[in-house]
């Protein structure tokens, strides 16, 4: 097994009755990132929960670099995650919140003045992180995410509420870790983003993978990754307006 | 475990509002115990006011009040005399109900007085040898009690029980002095001997006084269920033991008996010992008691704000935890320290080790000054020994150390932060604050075996004695439990509830 893959096979998960995940299997390989994509429902929160440990599987697994994350003495030099910028505590500065998370894997406040500067945090870094808007958050929680300058990264929707130029830089910021080897999952909606960015695409809806191929492939049997998608999950959309492009067809 | 504590003491310290609110608890446990303990007469008056109780030969404060008929004993000798029986008159009842509730005093007949006729438990006449009349010095004694049947004391903290008869019949008591030695007797009819107990006075002179005596302590009315201070009365009360056949035996220069006040400062009369002769008396010979049935407090008066830095300990550590809930930010620290017992085992340490040390600086602070200010009030405090005050000082600090944990532990269970809140203040501090204010006797003894609250104990001063009537009720500064097993009981439920909040943050999602 690589060290810097994840590795997800047969995870099952219901809430309820609702079945969340259905046999959610795929992996996600170093020096490349992975888009991660699908309707609302489709289970792509839960897998990346069920990844981190924070949520159990009824059947399957999921390994990072080999591991269950729960077993990693120091997970966040394994992989870095952003689930939720808005996972804040409010009174709280921007270096702070990094400092508590920096020593909770025996990391120094040095190593936290590193991330904010490359996230371009370090003008605001002693500011309430109560005060951030969203695309400040997203910067911030991508720093969290660094600060164990970890192999594998997995980010959920880190384009929300981000301006332009910070759309642009996370573009460039993903392309480059997966040039320096290591495995990023980027999960979004956003298909012209994720064209721009990702090398490989899993597509899933209602719990399990519908598509797992490199984006050549994608754009040569469909033209552009919107359409692919549109295409590939029609059968997997729990919830669709009326004139919509698919329902129009 | 390291890194978890550190990240979790980072957490703590970087949220400027609960920094905030302990500084603010720790300044409410000082404030409010140096604001509150009211004024008292003790050296307000002149240079005659000063409050200084008596020293007994253990170095303890003492009472040492009694109406003694006297004579001096040279060397080796005995004393006999004929009890026909204690009667006595007790402070007025308070209101029609009556004593309804009270111990049950045995009231004898006669003596209408001020009061109503009656006699205190622990009413004293008898027999007693001392070192002369001064206040706090070394005797021993055999006596009727009002409700003890006989018993035989010395020192002011021994007491020995012979037999439990009523106070109204009549009873041969003797004391015998070999050397150091005293051993006191009693006999239903003057010829057939029981010895009660025989006790060292290492401190006693050749020559000592020795005569009959009467005296009878504060006594105490619940009313209405007793709900807290307020349905409290008491007043002193008196006692008059009617003798004869007192005889001496033995080297007695002194020509003829005298009757002396002892404790009350003025010279004592000559005394003409007949038949049937009585000995009245009020006072007690006793080691003293601060409270209802005593004089001025303890330094535990000093710890009365703990409550107040209790409810922001609980709130604080209550929140370190639902906040994290209601942020979604427990998702990062699982993520962070995915050994979930291990992030609450950190979080307890740190709120525990913080909540301890804003304790014992706080009370420390607050029992050496505010005693001080005490006395500057003409209030008496009664003096306690270096283990009693290091006890409260750290008893304090667990007291807001073991509430600290158990409200984390709290805020674990049940997610929400104004629901936990809620149910540390109403298990740590309510059943406190009812117990002191009011609830009668009864429930608030219970409450404070059985909550978290029973930690209180840890900062009693009061010393019960069973021979003294000392009222041992909360609002009187008496706990139910012992300090020790009072945070015994904090420890299990912050123990029992801990457990639950590992299993509850394992076993579920976050």
């Amino acid at each position: 097994m690589n060290e810097t893959s994840i590795v997800v096979s047969g995870l099952r998960k219901r809430f309820g009755p609702t079945l969340a995940l259905d046999g959610m299997s795929f992996t996600v390989g170093p020096g490349q990132v992975t888009g991660f994509a699908g309707p609302n429902g489709a289970g792509k929160s839960t897998t990346m929960r069920i990844v981190l440990g924070l949520d159990a599987p009824d059947e399957g697994s999921a390994l990072v670099g080999g591991r269950p994350y729960r077993s990693l003495p120091c997970p966040l030099r394994v992989v870095g995650s952003l689930l939720d910028a808005g996972a804040l505590q409010p009174g709280r500065t921007a270096r702070n919140h990094l400092l508590w998370l920096a020593h909770s894997q025996g990391l120094t406040a040095a190593r936290v003045d590193q991330v904010l500067e490359q996230a371009g945090l370090t003008g605001v870094a002693r500011r309430r992180a109560g005060g951030f808007s969203l695309g400040m958050r997203q910067r911030l929680g991508i720093a969290a995410a660094m600060l164990g300058d970890p192999p594998v990264l997995m980010l959920d929707e880190p384009f929300n509420g981000m301006d332009p130029e910070g759309i642009v830089w996370i573009r460039g910021f993903l392309r480059a870790l997966a040039a320096e080897g290591r495995a990023v999952l980027l999960s979004t909606h956003l298909m012209s983003e994720l064209q721009d960015t990702a090398d490989h695409v899993v597509l899933v809806g209602r719990g399990r993978v519908l598509a797992d191929r490199t984006m050549p492939e994608l754009l040569a049997r469909h033209g552009s990754l919107e359409r692919a998608y549109l295409e590939l999950t029609r059968d997997a959309v729990e919830f669709r307006a009326a004139g919509s492009p698919e329902a129009s067809r | 475990m390291r890194a978890a504590l550190h990240a979790e003491w980072t957490k703590l310290r970087t949220v400027r509002g609960w920094v905030v609110a302990l500084a603010v608890a720790a300044v409410a446990v000082v404030g409010l115990g140096l604001l509150a303990g009211g004024q008292g007469s003790c050296g307000r008056n002149g240079p005659q006011s000063e409050c200084v109780l008596p020293v007994g030969p253990g170095g303890q404060e003492v009472t040492d009040s009694f109406t003694f008929v006297h004579r001096s004993l040279t060397g080796d000798g005995s004393i006999t005399v004929r009890l026909n029986g204690l009667t006595g008159v007790l402070p007025r009842k308070p209101g029609p109900g009556g004593p309804a509730d009270s111990t049950g005093p045995q009231v004898a007949e006669g003596d209408p007085g001020d009061g109503e006729p009656g006699l205190a438990p622990w009413a004293k006449g008898g027999l007693i040898v001392k070192d002369g009349t001064r206040p706090g010095s070394t005797y021993a004694a055999i006596m009727l009690t009002g409700a003890h049947g006989v018993r035989m004391q010395h020192d002011y903290v021994h007491d020995r029980a012979g037999p439990p008869v009523p106070a109204t019949t009549a009873r041969w008591l003797r004391l015998t002095r070999a050397g150091q030695t005293i051993t006191g007797q009693e006999s239903p009819d003057g010829t057939a001997w029981t010895t009660v107990g025989t006790v060292r006075l290492p401190g006693l002179p050749a020559t000592a006084q020795v005569g009959a005596f009467a005296t009878s302590p504060q006594y105490t009315w619940v009313a209405g269920g007793g709900r807290g201070v307020g349905g409290v009365t008491g007043g002193p009360s008196q006692a008059t033991a009617t003798f004869d056949s007192l005889g001496l035996q033995g080297t007695a220069p002194d020509p003829a008996w005298m009757r002396t006040l002892v404790g009350g400062g003025a010279p004592g009369q000559p005394e003409e010992v007949g038949a049937g002769f009585r000995v009245a008396g009020s006072g007690d010979i006793a080691p003293a008691v601060a409270g209802i049935s005593g004089i001025g407090t303890t330094i535990s008066q000093t710890l009365i704000g703990t409550f107040a830095g209790l409810i922001l300990v609980v709130v604080v550590a209550t929140m370190t935890m639902t906040a994290e809930y209601r942020r979604g930010m427990i998702r990062t620290t699982v993520a962070a320290v995915p050994r979930r017992g291990r992030v609450l085992l950190a979080k307890a340490v740190v709120l525990g080790g913080t909540a301890f040390g804003l304790g014992v600086p706080a009370a420390a602070v607050v029992i050496f000054v505010g005693q001080r200010m005490l006395r500057d009030r003409g209030v008496y405090v009664h003096p306690a020994s270096t283990a009693t005050e290091v006890r409260l000082v750290v008893g304090t600090g667990l007291l807001l150390a073991g509430a600290a944990v158990l409200a984390l532990a709290l805020g674990t269970v049940l997610r929400r932060g104004f629901t936990a809140v809620v149910a540390g203040i109403v298990v740590v501090v309510l059943p406190y604050l009812l117990a002191m204010s009011v609830l009668p006797a009864e429930p608030a003894q219970w409450l404070l075996r059985v909550t978290p609250a029973a930690a209180f104990a840890l900062q009693q001063s009061a010393v019960s004695h069973p021979q003294v009537d000392h009222f041992p009720i909360p609002v009187n500064g008496y706990f139910p439990l012992s300090p020790w097993a009072g945070l015994a009981v904090l420890a299990g439920w912050t123990a029992l509830t801990l457990g639950l909040a590992v299993l509850s943050l394992r076993r579920r999602d976050v």
